[in-house]
Formats: C-alpha cells, structure tokens, sequence
C-alpha cells in the first residue's frame, strides 16, 4: 500500500501500475493489438470477448489513432496517435466500481483529498452496433475514465453483462502528473541517464501524420482499400465452414480484423474531408454491417460459446 | 400503525431521472399498497445519487378481511351445476347455505376473504415496483436479468411500531431486503444498521448524506448567495443547473473560485455557457459591471485542505476549457474581421438544412427575399432587413456556435458588432430566432420582426410544400411553435398582414420553377419554348427564380409524372393543376394558422365561436385584423346589450330566413319608411339609419368597437320593434316591407362579424 501512495514520476510509470494493479486483480494483462484502431474497444479482447457467455477478465494498453484529432503535435491535449487502458471484465463483477477506484488510487490519486464523481454518460458506437450505460468518471471536475456496463455488441445482448473501463491515459496521466502540455510531460523517469519527455517520443510523428491525414493520404487508394477490407470481410465470413481437411473453422477474427481495417479507413477518409454528412452515414452503417457479421460468427465459435462438434 | 421505510441502493443514478423516479416509486408503491387494501396516513420520497426512498407514515398493519355474498343454483339443480358452483367459490357443499326463495330454495355461499398482514403486502408491492420499474434508460449487469438504471445493490425495508423495527422479507433476483445502508462513499463508507425513517435520516447525516434534494438545493443556494453576497457578487440564478448539481451530490460543499484575468474579456454569455455545460458551475457576477467574474463549483465531500485540491483542479479544468473558448472566439472575430459576416455565412451552401429544402444559405436566400418584401409591412427599412436576414444565421458556422449550439444568434450578434454592423442588423441575429416558446419575449425592432417573420413563414410554407406538417403529437420541425411564432409576432406589432396572398405567392413561385423546368424538358424548339416560358411566367409572377426552383421542383414534378406536353394546352392544363395546388397548399396553411389562433385566443379568455364568427368575414388571413374584431365582438357580448342584440338579430334572422324559403325570394330590395305604421317601426328606421351611419366611417378606420357599439345601440328598438309589431301582417305589402326592414338589420348587424355563430 505505502509504495501505491508515492506519487508517480514519469508517464510510463503510471502505465505499468495500471497494469500490474488490474493483473493483481485477476486480468489477463494483454497486449495492444497490432493494428490500426480508434479505440481500445476495438480490440477483439473487448469487441468479440463481451459476446457469448464465457467469462473473461482482460487489461491492455491500446494505441490509438484518431486522424481527425491530429494539430501537428501543437495542441496540449490532442493528438492523432495516444494510449487508451482498456479493462473488460464478464461478468462485471459487483464491487467494480471499488475496484476502479482502487486503480485511481495505484496511480497515486489521494481520494481524501480529491472529488470523484461518476457522472451520467451512456456509451454507443455506431461503427460497432454496440452501447452500454454508465459514466464518465470525474476528479476534481476533470473526465478521467469512461465507466460502462455493456448491453449490446454487434446488434447481440450481453449476457452474462460486461464492465468495460477506459482510461485515456495522456490526459489522467497530465492530470497526476501535474503537466499542461502534453509533449512536455516526462515519458521516463525524469532522472534518467537519457530523460525523454512524451514529445521527444511523438512530437515528430504527430507532425508527419498530421501532413499526411489531412494532405497528402491517397484517397482514392483508401477508397479502394475501404472496398477490398469489406469484400474480403464478407469473402471469409461465407467461407465454407470446412477446410480442405474437413475441420470446421469460423474465421471471426480474420474477418474482424477487415472491419477493423475498413473502420480505420474510412477514419481516415472521413479526416482528408472527402466524406459529406449524408455518405458518412452510410460508410459507418456499412462498418456496422461487417462487425455485425463478425459477431454473429464469432458467437458460432468455441470461444464465443457455441456447443462446437469436433 | 406501523411507518414503512424503503430504499434501493445502488450505483450512482444520473441526475436527470431522480426527480422522476422519486415520484414514480412514490406512486407504484402507494397504489399497490391502497389496491391491496391498506390505508396511510402520509408517503414521502427522497432521492440522492446513489439512493432512491421512500418513507410512508401510519400504514395500516393488515388488510381488512372482506366477505362476499355469491348467489348459487337452485338446492335441487342437477350436480353438475352446483360442483361447478362449488368450483368456482372454492367451498364445500355443506359450506352452502340453503334459502328460501320465490321459486323455491336457493343455495348461497359467503367467501369470505381473510385480511393479510403489512408484511407480505408491502412484499409484494415493492418486488412488483422494482422489476416493473419505468426507467427512462435501464440496464442489466453481471449474470443477472433484472433491469434498473444502474446496479442495484441493497434493498431496506423496514416496518417499524412502538414495539420495534422488523424487516420486511424480499428477495428480488438475488437482492435480499435488509435494515442496513451505507453513508458517503467516501466518507463514511461503512454499513450502518437503521430502525426506521427518523433514525435512518439521523444516521445519514452522521455519515454525510444530506437524504433530501431539496434540503441539499437550499443548502447549495445559500451558501453559493452568502459567499458571492460577502464579496460583493451575485450568483446567476439558474433552476435546472440547482436541480442537477444537487443531484449529482450526497454532502454538498461550495466552492468559489475567480476566472482568470484573461478570459474576463470573453463574453458573459460563452462563461456562463461553457462553465455551465462542461462543468456544471455557477456563474458569479459582478452586479456593478455585469460581467461573470467568479464561480461556484460543488464538491462532493470535505477535505483536510477544506477544498483547496478539489477548487485547484477544477480551475485548471476551466482555464483549458475557456483557453478552448478564448481560442474559438479570437478565430471567429478575426474570421469576421477579414471578410464579415456574410463571408462567414458562405459555408453555409454546404450545410443541409433538409434534403427537400436545400442547404442552410439556400433557406438564407429565401428569408431574404422574403424578409426584403415583408420589410414595408413592419415598418422596416428592406435593404436592412435584408442585410439582417444574409447574416442573422451566419454565426452556425462560427467555431464558438460548432462548440456551444446554444450560443446560436447570441454570438452573431457581438460578432456583427464587432463588424461595425447597425445595431438593428446585429440585435435581429438573436431576435430573429424569437420568441421562441409561449413564454419567449416578441421581438419589436421592426428589422428583428421582419427577419423573424420571414424566418417562421419560409419554414412553414416549406415543410408544408413537401408535405412535411406536423401529426397528432409529432411536430419534429416545431412548426407549431413557428406558427404561433408568427401569430405572437403579427399581434404584439399590430402588423396588418394578408398571408393568403403570401402563401400563393410563394407556393406559386416553386411551382413555377418546377413547370419552367419542365417546360425546357418539353419543348422542341426555342421558339416554342419562349412560347410556353412566357405564359408561365405571366401566370405566376416569379419571387426569385435562383433558388425556389431547385429546391422545391424536384418534389413539385412528381405531380407532372408521366404527362407529355406534346401542344400547349397539355401544358396549361399542368400548370393548373399545379395553380390549384398552390392555391389549395395556402388555404390549408391558413387554416393551421387558424387553430393556432383559436389556441392563443382560448388562452386569452375568447371563445372559439367568437373566433369563428369573425374567421368567417373577408380577411380574415389578417391575423391582428382577425384578432380585432374578435376582441371587439367578445366586449360587446359581455355587455347586457350585446347579449339582447344577438337575441333580435337572430330572431331577425330567423323569421327572414324562414320568409325567404317559404316565399323563394330575398328580401334585399329595401325597405322604405313610407310604410312604417307605429313609432316602433319607425324608430327602428331611424336606428338603422343611425346605426350604418355610424358603423361606416367605423369600419373604414377599422375600429371595431365603436361599430358594435353602435350595433349595440340596435337592441332597443329592434327589441321593441318585435314586441309592437306583427312581421307576418295580411297586409301583403306590409308584409314585405318589414321582411325588407329585418334583412335591413341582418346586413347592419354582420358588418363585422357573423353572428349568426354566436352560440346560444
């Protein structure tokens, strides 16, 4: 306990007790899938896990890239690229809410002298046919997590109900650390032999994909890669169930991966302003429509807990 | 009698719902109760964020028992009949009694229903109340199937008498009742073992939880008064955020802090606005210079540091919030100051204002046109009027209207005059949008009314072109709102204002665009197209042909479908088609414009047949003229005099009617006074005579109640008139002429309105 009081130093530290707090309660501490993703729900630890009734019990960092939100490493809190922890728990456990706040705690925030509040916010994601209601968590007036009982994912209720925690960790870990700037913040130990500070690490790259978000990515490549993700999403999902050798495999993750391309992509479109108000509907209803179809086959898989014949 | 003391514990329930789920627990638990049998003295309903209670005073400790009398078959009626008796009352034969009865003996049974104790009855009622729960947003959690707003966690339910407190047993879906709660959260987090409503209260308090809303509301306004008022400020009064700050606390503390120095420039309306939306803040202000200086912010808890943490953090929260503010509104004034306000509005093409109705500067363009024309009415200079109308929306594409929708207009107009526009264009950015509920002040700055009016009216005569009016309780586009909108705008300006031809117009115009279109589509050559273009043209006068058209022809054409305009005629006979459309899309219009009225009027204490009389005179697409006569009438016939009037009149009326049907003529050639044989009917001659004389130059000056007035003055004489005189006299030629003379008095008498619908 007297080692969880002392206040953290650098940004990465605030990371790893993150993950070795939610480990000591029982998570699968997972790493950031390696693909392209807006969020660390989309990660198939969260997005296929919370389907079926078996239990799981997940913790991950997860990258994530947002294009939209790029300003050239300028702006003191946004950036196209930055860290989401994500926690999934199935069943959500009853004292989950004590347990987040033992996380907050870990990362050195004193509840005696702190205002935490969970206040009313309710998540949906039309790209994933997903929603859940919940909070968005306070401290001192400032929105640290996002606290939300799932209820849907890909157009299937929940059941058992999963307990899905995000924390966007450059702005708690601002927040701890006492840091306006979020490239000022020290990555390292600031008493290291090298101190890095978060904008040695980003602030060049935040500038390069900011030119090429909002400039210079081919768009009519992207469409074309949007239309192959979504072609080969389908193309695996009505697959014979049958290999050569006569297994039945489903292949929901392969599948879920060309969604979770596709949605990258059309991020990505949506930031180089081809996309209008009435087309970006429909792209996202086109997104919708793979992670359904990768939910319902997941669901047919031992993972997702269907009776599977050998 | 025992008191009853319920309450579901559970995660923090959001704020909004608290106020209604107090009431609707308060209501499903009471109406059980009672239907079940029992009675109470008293209930009150409590709610914090993470409890919701319910406190019901002197229940009655069981239901009555209750004994019914049910008559059966005859005693001797085959068995069949009477097992199935005895089946359905659940008694024995030899429970059965045997009586007399006129055709012989007739067996009874009494059922008689035993009392049931509190305990099971309270039981039963809450678990009901609990899974029939109306949320507005519920949830499952965990492996469980019950739905509540969040994870419910405890149930307490005690009964309590002088003798002591017993739980009533429940168990719903896991959830087994108790007498115990938790206190603050962080706090007093420990469980704490009540045993009944005043001791529960008391040790809430002890573990800093104040139970009720309106104690922690009062508590948060006075304390947030009493700081400001110390140093001098005022705190901005603002219901709904007291309502939802106190819900969002179970120990509220006031904390005040100052804005920084360098946001103190922007706006009091983006402060209030920002600190509001994002974090929930009272705004401070100064009363001398009415600026917002500080704020209050309520904390949950208290600290060591009385709050010095919690107040440093939030102002770090806000210093980057109003950075964001400060960022937004330094860009959009140097965006005016570059190019003003109608180089900001030009974005607006890209805008959908509805897919039907084109894009938001198409709609600007309209209100325009329309704004330009109606100026004249209102007493508004048009070119004004129409710089007002370019650039009373512009501000949507501000960045502070994209972060803050609800700063709409408010913003238009500090940026309009930071542009160096008049006073009239920058004050109708925000007026234009009003009034905007019954309640909602009427603008009277007549650029604001004109820009409003044309506002209100391109909405409704649009939505109605495309067949989008509003159904029952579905009015998505608030066209009701914009009518009465309208309404309120006409008559708190005395406007005199035809819409009729308003309406026609405009309808008119796009289908015009859509016919020219089709035109172009029909003809083969250009001579014949000129041909058909000027007929058109000549029917139907454009208003301005670059924009109605292609907004509005791509739903107007479907109406030609399928028609080929192989000569001229074809063509005109579409184009009346169309003409009869306009026309009858504007008297429907109308008409909606109409019940509005009769609604507001109603409000204003004059009757609908009132209404109604004065609907069925000429103009009456002239609302305040409409409103005039109305009010007119309705002083009249509160007066002993109006009230005898309508009386004669329509017995006037009626023998006339009568006469006409009878003899199949009208009876409008005039009477003449030649005729006239006592003074009663002479008198009436004179009174008449009088009377138009009066009500003439009246009407002409529009003022209605000195033409009633005098109409008024009729009831006298036609009075005495009736009482003195036989209509139906031998005398043929008399006859006539006092069929003439009543006719006389039904046309004097409708001059300003039909009265002939004036009920009773």
């Amino acid at each position: 306990m007297a080692e969880t009081t002392i206040p953290p130093r650098s940004f990465q530290e605030i990371l790893m007790r993150l993950q070795s707090y939610w480990g000591a309660q029982g998570c699968a501490v997972l790493q950031p899938y390696d693909m392209e993703v807006g969020a660390g729900t989309f990660h198939p630890a969260t997005t296929l896990r919370a389907l079926g009734p078996r239990p799981w019990a997940a913790a991950y960092i997860q990258p994530s890239r947002r294009p939209t939100d790029g300003r050239y490493g300028e702006n003191p809190n946004r950036m196209q690229h930055y860290y989401q922890f994500q926690v999934l728990i199935k069943p959500s456990p009853p004292d989950l809410q004590a347990l987040y706040l033992g996380s907050l705690r870990a990362i050195g925030i004193d509840m005696d002298l702190h205002d935490i509040r969970f206040v009313e916010d309710d998540w949906e994601s039309p790209t994933l046919g997903a929603w859940g209601l919940g909070w968005e968590v306070w401290c001192d007036g400032m929105e640290v997590s996002q606290f939300t009982y799932f209820q849907q994912v890909g157009g299937h209720d929940c059941h058992p109900v999963s307990g899905e925690l995000t924390y966007g960790l450059e702005r708690l870990a601002m927040y701890v650390l006492g840091i306006d700037h979020v490239m000022d913040m020290p990555f390292n130990d600031p008493d290291s032999p090298i101190p890095l500070s978060y904008g040695d690490v980003f602030r060049q790259t935040e500038r390069e994909y900011s030119r090429w978000n909002f400039d210079q990515a081919d768009t009519a490549m992207l469409l074309k890669h949007f239309e192959d993700a979504e072609a080969e999403c389908e193309r695996i999902l009505t697959a014979p169930e049958a290999d050569s050798a006569g297994r039945r495999i489903v292949m929901a993750h392969p599948a879920y991966d060309q969604c979770i391309k596709a949605s990258h992509l059309f991020n990505l479109l949506d930031a180089r302003g081809v996309i209008s108000v009435t087309e970006r509907q429909a792209y996202i209803g086109r997104v919708r429509a793979l992670a359904k179809k990768c939910a319902d086959a997941f669901l047919t898989t031992e993972a997702g807990g269907a009776e599977v014949r050998t | 009698m025992p008191d009853l003391l319920i309450e579901l514990f559970s995660e923090e329930i959001p704020a909004r719902m608290q106020a209604r789920a107090r009431a609707d627990l308060q209501r499903l638990v009471t109406d059980g109760l009672v239907e079940a049998g029992l009675t109470y003295a008293s209930a009150g309903a409590f709610s914090t964020p993470r409890r919701l209670v319910l406190a019901v005073e002197g229940l009655s400790a069981e239901s009555p028992t209750l004994r019914e009398e049910r008559k059966g078959p005859k005693a001797d009626a085959p068995e069949k009949a009477i097992e199935g008796f005895l089946r359905a009352t659940g008694l024995t034969r030899d429970q059965l009694e045997t009586r007399e009865d006129k055709k012989g003996a007739v067996l009874f049974a009494t059922i008689t229903r035993p009392g049931r104790p509190a305990p099971r009855i309270v039981a039963e009622v809450l678990d009901a109340a609990i899974r029939n729960f109306p949320w507005p947003k519920s949830m499952r959690w965990g492996t469980g199937s019950l739905r509540w707003v969040r994870p419910l966690h405890s149930i307490l339910c005690l009964l309590t008498t002088e003798v002591g407190a017993e739980v009533v047993p429940l168990d719903v879906d896991g959830i087994a009742s108790g007498a115990t709660t938790r206190g603050h959260r962080f706090m007093a987090p420990d469980e704490i073992t009540v045993t009944g409503f005043d001791d529960y209260a008391a040790k809430l308090r002890a573990a800093k939880v104040m139970l009720d809303p309106a104690e922690r509301a009062e508590h948060i306004w006075n304390d947030a008064t009493n700081r400001a008022f110390a140093q001098g400020l005022e705190v901005v009064e603002d219901r709904g955020l007291l309502e939802e700050v106190a819900g969002l606390v179970e120990w509220p503390v006031v904390l005040m802090g100052a804005i920084g120095e360098k946001f103190l420039t922007l706006p009091p309306e983006v402060l209030q606005t920002s600190m509001k939306e994002h974090q929930k803040f009272f705004s401070v202000r100064n009363p001398k210079t009415g600026r917002i200086e500080k704020f209050v912010t309520v904390a949950n808890r208290e600290t060591a540091d009385d709050g010095a943490t919690i107040l440093a953090g939030n102002l770090k929260v806000l210093s980057a919030r109003l950075s964001d503010a400060r960022f937004f509104w330094e860009n959009d004034l140097r965006t005016v100051g570059a190019g003003g306000l109608e180089d900001m509005a030009a974005g607006l093409s890209k805008v959908t204002f509805h897919n039907k109705l084109g894009s938001q500067a198409d709609r600007i363009a309209r209100i325009e046109a329309m704004a330009h024309e109606i100026a004249p009415l209102v007493g508004a200079d048009p070119d004004l009027a129409a710089q007002a109308a370019r650039v009373a929306k512009a501000d949507l594409r501000s960045e502070m209207v994209g972060e803050f929708p609800e700063l709409q207009g408010i913003m238009g107009g500090y940026y309009a005059r930071a542009e160096g526009l008049p006073d009239a264009v920058a004050n109708a950015c925000k007026a234009h949008y009003q009034p905007l509920g019954p309640s909602d002040d009427v603008p009277a700055d007549p650029v604001s009314v004109a820009v409003a009016l044309a506002d209100k009216l391109d909405t409704l005569t649009g939505f109605w072109a495309i067949d989008e009016k509003p159904t029952g309780s579905k009015d998505p586009f608030a066209l009701r709102r914009a009518a009465l909108g309208v309404i309120r705008l006409l008559l708190g300006n005395g406007v005199n204002f035809n819409l009729l031809p308003a309406f026609v117009g405009r309808f008119g115009s796009w289908l015009h665009q859509g016919v020219a279109r089709e035109v172009v589509a029909a003809a083969d050559d250009e001579g014949q197209l000129r041909k058909l273009y000027d007929y058109v043209s000549d029917k139907i006068p454009p208003v301005d042909p670059d924009h109605f058209g292609r907004i509005a022809s791509a739903h107007w054409l479907s109406e030609l479908e399928g028609t080929q305009f192989g000569d001229l005629s074809e063509f005109v006979s579409a184009a009346e088609r169309l003409e009869n459309k306009a026309a009858a899309l504007s008297v429907d219009l109308l008409s909606f414009f109409h019940d509005r009225l009769k609604v507001h009027l109603r409000d204003a204490g004059i009757r609908h047949d009132v209404i109604d009389a004065c609907l069925a005179m000429q103009g009456s697409d002239d609302l305040t003229l409409l409103v005039k006569r109305a009010e007119a009438l309705s002083a009249t016939l509160a007066t002993e005099d109006g009230a005898n009037l309508i009386q004669g009149f329509k017995r006037a009326n009626n023998i006339l009617t009568q006469a006409e049907e009878k003899d199949g003529v009208e009876y409008s050639f005039g009477a003449d006074p030649k005729f006239a044989e006592g003074p009663e009917e002479t008198a009436l001659f004179t009174a008449l005579d009088a009377a138009d004389a009066a009500i003439a130059p009246a009407l002409q000056a529009e003022d209605f109640p000195t033409a009633m007035a005098a109409m008024a003055n009729l009831r006298a004489p036609i009075d005495a008139f009736f009482e003195a005189v036989q209509i139906n006299s031998d005398n043929q030629i008399l006859r006539r002429n006092r069929l003439n003379l009543l006719s006389r008095i039904r046309s004097t008498c409708l001059q300003v309105a039909d009265l002939t619908r004036i009920e009773g």
